[in-house]
């Protein structure tokens, strides 16, 4: 922000009306201007309180944001546009230092602090930074017209999964774009199908009309990268007739700083975070890539997993956390990106030994995508606290449990063929062999929910064949 | 008062996207028969190719990696040099 030309040279105070310093300084200010030192007096309020005579209105803040005011009074000296000294508040020795004036302000007390600048109350500075500073951000300005609805606008122009959107206005993006230390302007990748180059500030701007506070933006931003991550395909992802949408499973210290749910209801509503952040990443899509239901988005039925997906894993158990298993460290925050239906429940109240329990987990895991066919989709298992506690008892680490459910999932013979891979043999009805269900790291175990009940969720995803469909892809949250 | 929104989208989409006009006649065209690599779609360009022989209408045949990705570049540029018009063969 340039300084205007009027504060360019010279002595400069900012006051205002509301503040007992600013009137006990007053007569200085006039004892100033005797002296014929050159000063300009900025008045925040009141412009008829001072009886100095060049007196600035300065009631927009303009000025006072651009010499980073944050109290009042403050006097500066001014030479060929910049700074070259401050007082801040009341200091009789200081000012008469800074204008040379050994006998300035005498009687007054030696010292008296100031009051806050109106330009640093609460809800002003972005204001201000967005009307006089130079945010950069470069996204199109749209206009509302006045009388109106700013909320049905946005659902006019298509931005919206269908619920209403908080409209994104330049002071909120702005707001949002302080959760970041990114720059707006930094590209993360091409969303397709349009292949848009996705800024942060874009990023920033669904994550405002998902109705994310900024201190969830570094999570978003995290699951967008994943999700443009070639290996999470999600062209194909978007495009495909079958249900799955992108959910999100966060790891790591930001699960507490934000508040994120990984304890009752966790695949479910009311939590802002858990909610607001997978529904930014659909918003990207929709808007940033254009890709939308009956266009791109062909798929046959959708899920309500389209609208949001995400939540947190409980990391108090004594499993290896999903992120470990991925290879993060406890200290470190980051999110996991799969393909996923909606959870499919397994109910199990009566096992109380491992082994029981991988039956019936292996019985209801049979079904995903369809009972008869193997290596086509992946699936995580959200197991439970009280069914996590069935395994913690017993010793039985997440490796054993995956080895188990593994062993029990072979489909005998009957494969249907429908997987994607040509190379891989279909094996006819009635076979003698077998085939895995699914392939060595097509199941991923978390730990979350409540803890009463004793059940696991299954979540299906889209087919999950490395090179020629998806695979999990994670990416550490950076501020 | 009038308030002022950004824009969430791409910025890029053209107001229309219109497909190229469709030929009257086949007459010495050539047709790109596209398998997307979904099971059974080559029963179904077995046959259009079939078909299109039949009436004297030159075909060439291609083939997507897999169905789950857009197809590469190195496939699109080959189609559009050496093709005038594609068939893309969905299946299930």
């Amino acid at each position: 922000m340039s300084i205007s030309p009027e504060l360019s040279d010279g002595l400069v105070a900012v006051v205002k009306q509301d503040c007992p310093t600013c009137l006990l300084v007053d007569p200085v200010l006039q004892e100033i201007e005797r002296a014929g030192l050159g000063l300009t007096v900025c008045v925040q309020d009141d412009l008829d309180f001072s009886k100095a005579t060049r007196i600035l209105d300065d009631r927009n803040l303009e000025h006072s944001f651009g010499l980073g005011i944050e109290t009042v009074p403050t006097l500066l000296r001014m030479a060929a546009g910049r700074e070259v000294g401050r007082v801040v508040g009341w200091d009789r020795k200081a000012w008469a230092a800074l204008c040379g004036m050994a006998t300035l302000g005498e009687g007054l007390p030696a010292y008296r602090p100031g009051c806050g600048s109106k330009s640093v109350e609460p809800g002003i500075v972005e204001q201000l930074a967005v009307r006089f500073g130079d945010v950069g951000m470069q996204a199109r300005r749209i206009a509302v017209p006045p009388l109106e609805d700013d909320i049905e606008l946005c659902f006019d122009r298509g931005w919206s999964d269908g619920l209403p959107l908080v409209p994104p206005t330049e002071v909120r993006v702005y707001r949002m774009l302080q959760g970041t230390r990114r720059p707006p302007g930094e590209i993360l990748g091409l969303v397709p199908p349009n292949l848009s180059p996705c800024t942060i500030e874009k990023v920033a701007i669904n994550a405002v009309m998902a109705g994310c506070k900024p201190e969830y933006l570094p999570v978003v931003i995290g699951a967008v990268e994943a999700a443009l991550d070639p290996v999470f395909c999600l062209h194909g992802l978007l495009a495909t007739t079958w249900f799955s949408a992108p959910m999100i499973i966060v790891n790591g210290p930001v699960r507490e700083r934000i508040g994120m749910n990984w304890r009752g209801n966790v695949l479910g509503q009311g939590n802002r975070a858990n909610a607001t952040i997978g529904r930014a990443l659909q918003l990207v899509v929709r808007n940033v890539g254009g890709g939308r239901p009956q266009e791109a988005d062909q798929s046959t039925f959708g899920t309500p997993a389209k609208y949001t997906f995400c939540f947190a894993e409980d990391e108090a158990t004594s499993w290896e956390t999903l992120a470990e298993t991925r290879g993060f460290d406890r200290a470190q925050s980051c999110v996991t990106l799969f393909s996923a239906d909606g959870p499919l429940g397994c109910a199990d109240q009566k096992s109380r030994e491992p082994a029981a329990l991988i039956y019936s987990l292996a019985g209801s895991l049979r079904a995903v995508t369809h009972v008869d066919v193997a290596n086509a989709a992946d699936a995580v298992v959200v197991i439970g606290p009280e069914h996590g506690r069935v395994f913690d008892a017993a010793g039985w680490r997440k490796e054993e449990v995956l080895q188990a459910l593994h062993s029990a999932l072979h489909i005998a013979g009957v494969d249907l063929g429908m997987g994607t891979d040509a190379a891989a043999p279909v094996v006819q009805a009635g076979a003698k062999s077998t085939r895995p269900k699914f392939r060595p790291e097509g199941l991923t175990l978390v730990r979350a929910g409540g803890e009463a009940g004793l059940f696991s969720a299954i979540i299906p995803g889209w087919l999950m064949k490395g090179s020629l469909g998806t695979d999990p892809v994670s990416k550490e949250i950076t501020p | 008062m009038t308030s002022i929104l950004l824009d969430p989208t791409g910025e890029l989409d053209p107001v229309k996207r219109l497909p190229r006009r469709k030929p009257a006649s086949l007459a010495n065209l050539t047709v790109a028969l596209l398998d997307i690599s979904k099971s059974r779609g080559d029963v179904f360009l077995n046959r259009l190719d079939e078909l299109f022989k039949a009436q004297g209408i030159r075909t060439r045949r291609y083939k997507k990696p897999t169905f789950t990705r857009p197809a590469p570049v190195a496939l699109l540029q080959a189609i559009a040099s050496q093709c005038d018009v594609v068939v893309e063969g969905l299946a299930d």
